[in-house]
């Protein structure tokens, strides 16, 4: 069989993969608090290609989480959990920021995504 | 106002206006150029986060936003009328504080000596109430007025805290525009800018499109907004957006570093990169945009 062809058919099924442990909940879970005016943690490393779901809670007020470059947004309400399902597909390091006004302080609410080879 | 005088000559004449003079042509207005109108000024302040206290970055915090009014006042011909498109104060989690450094404001800005005066609230004015406050002392946060010809529309982007127009002011944008001619001059004020300018640093309104989708068939319009504390110009389309200079502190230039940190005060430049903006309607096709620093002196 062709060398690229079964790279090709390696990856989609990696991919596949992923998203069927996403979708059944095996994903890894990564619990970040937001509070008046920090995320924590504010530096959260994934693999590329790894399944995660991001669980927001803000025990405070409401706030945001907005990682613009990856199109990644949600909306924490206090006394529920957002969850942000993400499988990277580029190493990079990524900001993000809480997009919800949540008083002075809020310009400085922004952390990184980290993701590694 | 001013029939009888050229401003712009007045201007020359008298070595005012120094700073930047940014002609915004209003495009596709040659089937109105010949249209007989008035020339009228008015002047833009913006974000003098009234209660912010930081002496880093403005050891004057208490006195630059009086030094404004008194350089407003100074101006060699008062303007028609004077905006003020947004954080009048600075935030607070205290209802009753808020509350305090609003009514400061308003009396400070009571000095003025224009009477005629068009204020919109920023999210440190609004967000954390929705806006409630800031109405008990300006009115609306959105609105509409005609002066000379020229149609201004004041929106509310920041009344929510996730800077959402909404779908009220988007349904009441739509029916005020209705009322216009497609050719005719609209100004637009606002907060936030209207398009992405840096959505890493919040500089963004979050239905922004929506807005400018429904401005696109206007064929002359301009946008003057604040919250990012310098000046900006941007096009999307045939649309012109300009953002003010802030009268508490400087912030840096989008994205241009990690953090939106606002710049330190500089002793040996006391004010730099504070200050207001004059701007002059010249018949139908010219905005013309004087930028006027707080000099302190």
């Amino acid at each position: 069989m062709d060398r690229r062809l079964l790279l090709t058919g390696f990856c989609a099924t990696l991919v596949a993969v992923a998203a069927r442990a996403a979708a059944q909940g095996n994903a890894r879970r990564i619990p970040v608090v937001a509070r008046k005016f920090v995320f924590i943690p504010n530096e959260i490393t994934v693999r590329q290609g790894e399944s995660v779901v991001l669980e927001f809670s803000a025990p405070e007020v409401a706030m945001g989480f907005f990682a613009p470059e990856l199109g990644l947004r949600a909306l924490i309400v206090p006394g529920e959990v957002a969850r942000v399902p993400w499988t990277p597909g580029r190493v990079g390091r990524f900001d993000f920021l809480c997009d919800v006004f949540c008083g002075d302080g809020h310009e400085g609410m922004s952390g990184h995504l980290v993701v590694q080879a | 106002m001013h029939a009888d005088v050229d401003r712009r000559d007045f201007l020359r004449l008298a070595g005012v206006g120094a700073g930047v003079v940014f002609a915004s042509g209003l495009a596709g207005c040659a089937s109105r150029a010949a249209t007989p109108s008035t020339d009228f000024h008015f002047v833009q302040l913006s974000d003098s986060h009234w209660g912010f206290d930081g002496p880093a970055v403005n050891p004057e915090s208490r006195t630059t936003l009086a030094r404004a009014v008194a350089e407003v006042n100074a101006l060699p011909l008062q303007p028609d009328f004077i905006v003020f498109t947004g954080d009048l104060t600075h935030t607070t989690d205290d209802a009753q504080e808020r509350r305090k450094r609003l009514r400061e404001f308003k009396a400070i800005v009571a000095d003025l000596q224009v009477r005629e005066l068009h204020f919109l609230p920023g999210e440190h004015d609004a967000a954390l109430d929705r806006g409630a406050a800031f109405q008990e002392f300006f009115g609306p946060t959105h609105y509409s007025f005609d002066h000379a010809g020229v149609h201004f529309i004041a929106l509310d982007n920041v009344s929510d805290p996730a800077a959402r127009v909404g779908d009220d002011q988007l349904a009441w944008l739509a029916a005020d525009l209705a009322t216009q001619d497609k050719d005719a001059p609209l100004v637009v004020l606002t907060h936030r800018p209207l398009f992405d300018l840096a959505p890493q640093w919040d500089w963004a309104t979050r239905d922004g499109d929506q807005v400018v989708a429904q401005l696109m068939p206007h064929a002359n319009v301009t946008v003057f907004y604040g919250h990012i504390h310098q000046e900006h110009h941007h096009q999307t389309g045939h649309i012109a957006h300009h953002a003010a200079t802030s009268l508490i502190f400087p912030l840096p230039a989008p994205g241009s570093q990690p953090q939106r940190t606002p710049i330190k005060w500089d002793p040996a430049q006391p004010y730099r990169g504070l200050g207001f903006r004059e701007i002059e309607r010249r018949g139908v096709a010219e905005l013309v945009l004087d930028q006027h620093a707080v000099t302190g002196a």
